[in-house]
Order: structure tokens, then C-alpha cells, then sequence
């Protein structure tokens, strides 16, 4: 293979992205030797297995991976901006809408929400970490080097171009030959033992790990929505594992699944696809409920509305998301009967969200709000993610999806309810949580001008898309005709303004960073209900020094009343507590190479890989390593200096 | 583990760290259920396109078949009685039926390797048509797990050998016999969908 | 859970035989009775089923609960419940509409369809 084989060239835009990777690169190395913060950065976070680090890391990994997903959504919309725009060719721009979708579900919805679960679930329940730590460390690793893969394909070999449906028979080896699709598949493999390993983590320590008391329907929302989504993750994961590696297969190995060939079916790849692909957005919007539900409690100062039937509803949307995944193919013409099938439990979904809609409602109703960023975000949400609703139950009906089918109505649909579901519940979870993770709060005022411009561009964005969808504009064309400019000229403003407010959001971080009042209360905005707000900040390593009894739904608003806190000097044991580990980070970097191996097609190589990770298990499974305690005078030390006594 | 150690029931569940391995070993069962279930159900769709590949009714032979059947009917079963010696204490035993089990496991394996290297000569590889790609694919996922299953005893049976019967070691044995009968639960699905009905039908 | 005691594993060896009988049983009802291809594709599921049963129960101690909860049949139920969403979904989408839509116009490929969709109608 020749060098100009293996890295992209002729794309000054590329040759853009390579400087840029090549400096930030440097200038990373450079700052880690000049400080001498190698062997913190090993020490404290490489082999850390706290979930809160190992939380921030999600969060500041889907943070970058958000900034991925934007540039390549400005790249599109100031391609569409203008009739036949000569900004990015056909190919680029394939490349472009690909690595977009897939960046920003795989790499950047689901990993943002698994950040928040994992920092905030162990301390809603009152936990001192996960079940399993070390299987928590090899989840994040194997996400993080999954997401590189992904993300170096479109400097070396080429970036995947088939949508991230990657629809057979065009993304089979026959249409799409070259390494592009491999680093899909095999980027987005890696990172799904991951989530798959973090979903049976949290139902372990959701199950097992609970304060005394607290029973399942005493669990704060959040923690609610996370264990029936790591339920779905279970079920839900295996199905895309199974269809990627049957694609792999096809590629690499020349097996007939997916081909035109060999009687093979390439609509199977569809329906596998969707199989998972629906239950997907659920795992994405579940978790963003809960955050929802929290952040309204707060700061509606009421208990949420409707506790039980929340929980009921979001069992039955989980229950839902595995019986509708063929409305994403009505058009594959599986017959009448079939899609109507699929057109009634696809309309069923509608009836546990209005359920949950109106919970929220209720919740706000003759309460006294406190308008802070996290609950704009959440008020914003409920009208959004309504019109994305109903223009969903419009896609439901199989008959007039044959005239929304992959049009922008579709576009817009489904930028509606995952924008306002997934992406403001994670900026307002960030910003609710953040002084629970940094010691202090987000610049209110700087954030209220984020959250604004970032609504209106949403709106201004996506609006005019369902109209254009109308006008008959085909999703993933990369030129428009005049006839659509005007739509086309207003939506990429609207893009713009989002971008400039995650801009000034990240310029928040910065800020606050720097002249943030410092927290000392744990409980950071005073209105706190659930167990997370009844640990000091920082948060020690072992959470809770002694863990509470639990008697209510919201457990720290009673211990507040009864002025109990989590240290309970008469009571303390010594705790006890895992060891770092360096062996999740370097199995999953031979993974790693393994996979980058695979999607180049250097077999022997691959094979090498796989033995290295296979070592790697062997190593772990004789790996007797009992963890530490932390002694009592320890503990009394740490929570003293915390609580200021 | 002091602290969470708990007196009662089988030494496998006596610390809180071994009952929450158990419990997410369960779930990670179901996951594979999953995975399996999707293998199956591309099976079943690709059901009879196999091109220009003879038919599975040309190529399956009961009796082989029936031989890897009963291997692994057996092997679960000698499985069993190892987790029974484990219960009554006795490490010899519950070693020497472990051995006995993964024994059979090789045998079902090297069965299953002659049924694959007889089928390809006869002109039906995983890349001649999708009906067989999926039978590959399905029957050999399968035959990967048997043999993980084989490697992971074996290091079992060494950290037997090197510690004893610890609530450690107990609650690995008694995980790796979960795995061990879960793979006989797939393979009675495999010999039914599969053999059965491709030589039915 | 009843505690198992005595020397010997009478429920392993009850369970063995068990498995044993069922295996033979289906190879009779698919290979040597006469009975029709859907009815035979029935039995021998529901057999296998039975068969699943058995190692849950008897060999892999599923309802042990002592420590782990409900968590495994809760979880062998679900994971049956979806396993038969997959499988009779696909083929539900992936054969049921071809076969309909296309009456009449018969070429093999839709013969075979047909054929299949019948043999799998047992699910």
C-alpha cells in the first residue's frame, strides 16, 4: 500500500483537518512534558476507576465529539446555503452527512447521557461507586478508542459515506470497496462493548447497590430512566453487534448477507439495523426524561407530578421501542398488513409521552419556578420536543410516509425531537450537575445568552425544514435549486446561531472556570431533593461516608428537615475501595490497533490484536487485586475539612 | 471482602461482590440470548437461498449431528455434577468433573470442525450463497463460544489448583457453569432450527 | 431454594435423562414420523423449549434467589420475550408482505418465498 493510499490527499479542507490534528496533538504533548503531567495524567485519570472521573471523561469526550458533529453540520448548511454551491463535492459531502449522524448518536448523545449516569446514579442511590468498577474503566476505554477509530478515518484511508444507516447493498464491499466503511463497522463495534458492558453495570449496581430503604419505587427519576435504559442497552445492543459483524463479514470476508449475490438480502441489513436502531433513540431520550423530571422538581420546588405513572410510562416506551422499527422502511413495500402493524404501535408510543408530557406540566403547575439556565432548558423542551412529536405521529401513518420518506420533513422530524430531547437535556443536566463535578456553578448570565441564541437558531434551523421537506427536498442531495434557497439561506443561519451559541458555552466553561464563586455547600442551588446533593463538594472518593436510610421518594429534601447529613461521625466503618488499574486503557488500545488492523484488511495483524486482547482478559482473569480501605481517621479528616467543622 | 461476608447458603453467594457477579452474569446472558436470537433470525429469513450451493437436506447427517448433540447433553450434565461436588466441598471432584466436561467440549468441537471442512468440500462455503453464510456464521459463533468457554475452565482449573475452594474461586466456577449450560441451551435451539429442520424441510 | 443434598445429583440425573429422552423424541417426530412439515416444525420447537427449560431450571439454578434477586428469571424471560420478537419479526417483515403483494406472478423466487413463509408459520 502506498502512503498516499493510506492517507486522504487532494482536499484542502483535509489538509486543513491533518494541520489542525497535528497541532493540537503537539500542543497537547507538549504542555503534558513541559508541566511534567505525564504521570499525573496516568496516575489520575488513564487508570482511574472513580466513576466521577471516569464520568467527566465521557462528558468531556462527547463534548469534543459535539464539536465534531457541529463543524460537520456548518459544513453542510453552508454547502446548502446557496443553489449549486461548489464549497464541498458529492463525495465530501456523503463523507460529511455520514460521519454526523454517526458522530453524534454514537459518540456524542449516548456517551454525554452515560457521563451523567455515571457520575450522578451512584450518588442518587447512595453508593460509593459502580458494581464494577474495573468493567466501568474498560467501558469508557473501549468508547474512547472506538470514537477515534471513527474519527481518524477521514484523515487516513477515507471517512465512510453511506449514511449512517449504511444501508446494504450500497455500503457492501461491491459499492463502497476501501477502508471508509470498515472504520465505521469497526469503530462503531468497539465502542459498543462498551455501552453493552456500562448497560449490565448499572442494572447490577441499580439492583444491588441501593441505600437502605430506598426501594425501586423510591429511586429518583433519573435513576429510573437510566435502569430501563441500560434494559434496552442489554437487549438492544446485541442486535447492532450481530449486524455489524455480519457486515464485516461480508466485507472482508466475502459472505453473501447483505449482497446482490448469492441470493443474499440486503434489506435484512434494514430491518437489523432498525432492530436496534430504534430502541436506540429511546436509549437516547430516556435518560434525557429523567434529567428533565429532575431539573423541573428542583426547580418547580414540588415533588414531581405523577412519580408512579412516569415510571409506568417510560417501562412501557421501552416495552414500545422494540415493536416499531419498521416504520423506518414503510417504503420497503413489506405489504399493507405489515406496515399498519407497525403504523398503530408506532402511534401507541405517543400516548405513555403525552402521559409524561402532561406529568410535567402538572409538576410546573401553581409552582413557584425559579428560572435558572438548567430550567430554561427544560421549559424550552416541552414545546420543542412536542412539535417533533406530533410531526412523528405524521411519519406514523405508513401511507403518508410514502411522501415524507427521506425528505426533510423526515430531517427536520427527527432533528426536533432529538435537538430539544437529547441535546438540551444535556446541556441542562451538564449545567445542573456541573457544580457537583467542578465545585462551582456556571455563569448564569453568559449561559442565559447560550440558551437563547441556541433555542432561537434551533427553531430558525429546523423550522423551515419540514417546509422544504414538503417542497419535495430530498434529504442527503448535496446541491439545491433555486426554488429552495430562500428556506435553505434562513435554516443555515439558524445553524450558525447554534454554533455560535455552543461557542459562547464553551467560553462559559472558560469563565466560570476562572472567576465562579467557589462551592462549599454540597447542596449547590439550595433546592436540592435527591441523595447526590447530600454529599459534600468536592466529593470525597468514597461518596458517603456513612450512606443514609432512605424513607422517601426524595430522600435529601428529608434529611434536610431532620438536619441529618451523610456523616454520621458515630458511625463510621473503614470503606472499602477498588484499585486503580492501568489494564482497561491498554487492552483496549491493542483493541484498538486490532480493529484499525481489521478495517484495512491486514489480516495477520488483526489475528496478533485479538491474541493481545485475549492476553489482556487472561492477565485480568488471575488478577486477585482486593482493593483498599480507607481507614476511619481518613474519612473524619476528609469530611471535616469538606463540611468546614 | 470482610466485611460484606455473609454466613449462610453456598459459598459462591457469600459475599455481596459474588452475588452481584452472579446477577451480572444472568444479565449478560440475556444480552447474549439477543445476539443469538438475531443470528437466529437471519437464519431463518435466509431460510432456503442457497444459489447454487447444494440444500442442507443433501449435505446434514443425523448421525453426526446426534453425536455432537449428545456430547454436549452430556458435558452440561458432567458440568452439573462439578457444581454439585463444588457444593459439597470436595475440590478433587469437583476438578476431575470439569476436566471430564471440557473433554467433551473438545470432542464436540472436533466434530463440528470435520462437519465444516466436509461441508465446504462438498461445495457449501460461507461465500456461496447467503442461506450458508448465515449457517456458518450461526453454528460457528456458537462453536467460538464453546471454545472460550474451554480456555476460560482451563484457567479456572489452574486458579483451583493455585487457591482452593475460596468464596473467590467458587463464584468464578459457578459462573463459568452458567456460561457452559447457556451454550448447551443454544445448541438444543441450533440441532432443532437448524439440523432438524433443514433435514425436515 | 431447596437445598440439594446427598451424595449424589439426583436432579442433574433426572435432568440428563430428561434432555436425553426429549433429543431422541424430536429426532423421531422430524426424521421418522409422518406427521405434517408444520406440525413437526410445532413439536420439535415446543420440545426444544422444554428442553431450554430444563437447564435453567434444574442444571443452571435460575431460581436461586438468595443474593441475586429476581434478576434471572427476570431476566430469561425477557430475553425469551424479545428473542421472539427478533425472530418472528423478521420474519414477519421479511417475508409476509413478498409473498402477499406478489401473488399470481410466481417465478421461483417467490415460490420459495411462499414455501418459507409456511414452514415458519410454526414460530
Amino acid at each position: 500500500m502506498q502512503l498516499d493510499e493510506f492517507f486522504v490527499t487532494g482536499e484542502p479542507l483535509i489538509y486543513g483537518g491533518m494541520v489542525a490534528i497535528a497541532l493540537v496533538t503537539s500542543a497537547i504533548l507538549f504542555i503534558l512534558t513541559y508541566f511534567k503531567k505525564w504521570g499525573w495524567l496516568w496516575r489520575e485519570w488513564l487508570t482511574t476507576v472513580d466513576h466521577k472521573k471516569i464520568g467527566i471523561m465521557y462528558i468531556l469526550s462527547a463534548l469534543a465529539m459535539l464539536f465534531r458533529g457541529g463543524a460537520d453540520a456548518l459544513m453542510m448548511r453552508t454547502q446548502l446555503a446557496f443553489p449549486n454551491m461548489q464549497f464541498l463535492n458529492a463525495q465530501h459531502y456523503d463523507e460529511i452527512f455520514t460521519t454526523h449522524g454517526t458522530v453524534m448518536i454514537i459518540f456524542m448523545a449516548m456517551p454525554f447521557l452515560i457521563g451523567l449516569m455515571n457520575i450522578i446514579v451512584p450518588l442518587q442511590i447512595g453508593a460509593r461507586d459502580f458494581a464494577f468498577p474495573f468493567v466501568n474503566a474498560l467501558s469508557f476505554w473501549s468508547f474512547f478508542f472506538g470514537a477515534m477509530l471513527f474519527n481518524i478515518s477521514f484523515v487516513i484511508g477515507g471517512a465512510p459515506d453511506a449514511g449512517w444507516t449504511s444501508y446494504t447493498p450500497l455500503a457492501g464491499a461491491a459499492m463502497s470497496p476501501g477502508p471508509g466503511q470498515n472504520f465505521y463497522l469497526m469503530g462503531l463495534q468497539l465502542s459498543g462493548i462498551g455501552t453493552l458492558a456500562t448497560g449490565i453495570n448499572l442494572m447490577v449496581t441499580i439492583l444491588k447497590m441501593r441505600a437502605p430503604g430506598m426501594t425501586l419505587f423510591k429511586m429518583p427519576i433519573f435513576t429510573w430512566s437510566t435502569f430501563i435504559t441500560s434494559f434496552i442497552i442489554v437487549f438492544a445492543f446485541p442486535i447492532l453487534t450481530v449486524a455489524l459483524a455480519l457486515m464485516t463479514i461480508d466485507r472482508i470476508f466475502g459472505s453473501q448477507f447483505f449482497t446482490l449475490t448469492g441470493e443474499g438480502m440486503p434489506m435484512m441489513w434494514a430491518n437489523l439495523f432498525w432492530m436496534w436502531g430504534h430502541p436506540e433513540v429511546y436509549i437516547v431520550i430516556l435518560p434525557a426524561f429523567g434529567i428533565f423530571s429532575e431539573v423541573i422538581a428542583t426547580f418547580a420546588r414540588k415533588r414531581l407530578f405523577g412519580y408512579n405513572a412516569m415510571v409506568w410510562s417510560i417501562i412501557l416506551i421501552a416495552g414500545l421501542s422494540f415493536l416499531v422499527w419498521v416504520h423506518h422502511f414503510f417504503t420497503m413495500g413489506a405489504g399493507a398488513f405489515v406496515n399498519s402493524v407497525f403504523s398503530i404501535t408506532t402511534m401507541l408510543i405517543a400516548v405513555p409521552t403525552g402521559v409524561k408530557i402532561f406529568n410535567w406540566l402538572a409538576t410546573l403547575y401553581k409552582s413557584r419556578i425559579v428560572l435558572t439556565v438548567p430550567m430554561l432548558w427544560s421549559l424550552a423542551f416541552i414545546p420543542s420536543f412536542v412539535i417533533g412529536g406530533v410531526t412523528g405521529v405524521m411519519l406514523g401513518m405508513a401511507a403518508t410516509d410514502y411522501q415524507y420518506h427521506n425528505t426533510y420533513f423526515l430531517v427536520s422530524h427527527f432533528h426536533y425531537v432529538l435537538i430539544p430531547g437529547t441535546v438540551f437535556a444535556c446541556f441542562a443536566g451538564l449545567v445542573y450537575w456541573y457544580p457537583k463535578m467542578f465545585g462551582h456553578k456556571l455563569n448564569e448570565r453568559i449561559g442565559k445568552w447560550s440558551f437563547w441564541l441556541f433555542l432561537i437558531g434551533f427553531h430558525v434551523c429546523f423550522f423551515p425544514q419540514y417546509f422544504l421537506g414538503l417542497d419535495g427536498m430530498a434529504r442527503r442531495i448535496f446541491t439545491i435549486t433555486p426554488e429552495w434557497f430562500t428556506l435553505n439561506f434562513i435554516s443555515t443561519m439558524g445553524a450558525f446561531m447554534m454554533g455560535l451559541a455552543f461557542a459562547i458555552f464553551v467560553y462559559c466553561i472558560y469563565y466560570s472556570y476562572r472567576y465562579s464563586e467557589r462551592e462549599i455547600s454540597g447542596d449547590a442551588w439550595g433546592y436540592g431533593r435527591t441523595l447526590e446533593w447530600a454529599t459534600p463538594t468536592p466529593i470525597p472518593a468514597y461518596n458517603f461516608a456513612t450512606v443514609p436510610q432512605v424513607n422517601t421518594h426524595d430522600a435529601f429534601l428529608e434529611m434536610k428537615e431532620k438536619g441529618k447529613t451523610t456523616f454520621d461521625e458515630e458511625n463510621l466503618e473503614p470503606i472499602h475501595m477498588p484499585n486503580n488499574t492501568g489494564k482497561p486503557f491498554i487492552m483496549m488500545g491493542i483493541l484498538f490497533f486490532a480493529s484499525f488492523f481489521l478495517v484495512f484488511e491486514w489480516i495477520t495483524l488483526a489475528v496478533i490484536g485479538l491474541i493481545g486482547g485475549l492476553v489482556m482478559m487472561i492477565i485480568r482473569s488471575f488478577d486477585y487485586d482486593d482493593g483498599h480501605h480507607i481507614e476511619v481517621d481518613e474519612i473524619k479528616r476528609t469530611e471535616r475539612a469538606a463540611r468546614g467543622l | 471482602m470482610s466485611e460484606n461476608q455473609l454466613n449462610a447458603g453456598p459459598l459462591e453467594y457469600r459475599t455481596h461482590e459474588g452475588q452481584m457477579n452472579i446477577t451480572g452474569f444472568w444479565i449478560f446472558l440475556a444480552a447474549e440470548i439477543a445476539l443469538f436470537a438475531t443470528l437466529f433470525a437471519t437464519y431463518a429469513v435466509l431460510f432456503g437461498r442457497t444459489a447454487d450451493a447444494p440444500s442442507p437436506g443433501e449435505l446434514f447427517q443425523p448421525g453426526i449431528v446426534l453425536v455432537m448433540t449428545f456430547l454436549l447433553l452430556t458435558s452440561s450434565f458432567t458440568c452439573g455434577v462439578a457444581i454439585h461436588n463444588m457444593r459439597e466441598g470436595t475440590v478433587k471432584g469437583l476438578i476431575t468433573w470439569l476436566i471430564i466436561t471440557i473433554v467433551l467440549g473438545l470432542a464436540f468441537l472436533g466434530f463440528e470442525i470435520y462437519e465444516f471442512v466436509h461441508y465446504s468440500h462438498e461445495g457449501a462455503t460461507m461465500q456461496s450463497s447467503s442461506y450458508w453464510s448465515a449457517f456458518y456464521v450461526l453454528a460457528g459463533t456458537h462453536g467460538v463460544h464453546v471454545t472460550l468457554g474451554i480456555g476460560w475452565v482451563i484457567l479456572l482449573l489452574i486458579q483451583l489448583k493455585q487457591r482452593g475452594l475460596t468464596a473467590v474461586t467458587s463464584n468464578k466456577v459457578f459462573i463459568v457453569s452458567l456460561y457452559w449450560h447457556f451454550l448447551d441451551v443454544i445448541w438444543i435451539f441450533i440441532f432443532t432450527s437448524v439440523y432438524l429442520i433443514g433435514m425436515v424441510v | 431454594m431447596a437445598k440439594e443434598s446427598g451424595k449424589y445429583p439426583i436432579k442433574h440425573l433426572i435432568g440428563f435423562l430428561l434432555s436425553i429422552v426429549l433429543t431422541l423424541l424430536s429426532v423421531w417426530a422430524a426424521l421418522g414420523s409422518d406427521l405434517p412439515v408444520i406440525w413437526i416444525i410445532a413439536a420439535i420447537m415446543l420440545l426444544a423449549v422444554i428442553q431450554a427449560g430444563i437447564q435453567l431450571f434444574m442444571f443452571m439454578h435460575m431460581v436461586e434467589t438468595k443474593g441475586v434477586g429476581h434478576a434471572p428469571w427476570n431476566m430469561m424471560f425477557h430475553s425469551f420475550v424479545v428473542a421472539t420478537i427478533i425472530v418472528s419479526g423478521s420474519l414477519f417483515t421479511m417475508s409476509f408482505g413478498f409473498t402477499h403483494d406478489h401473488d399470481g406472478e410466481g417465478n421461483h423466487q417467490h415460490e420459495e418465498q411462499q414455501e418459507m413463509q409456511k414452514d415458519h408459520s410454526g414460530h
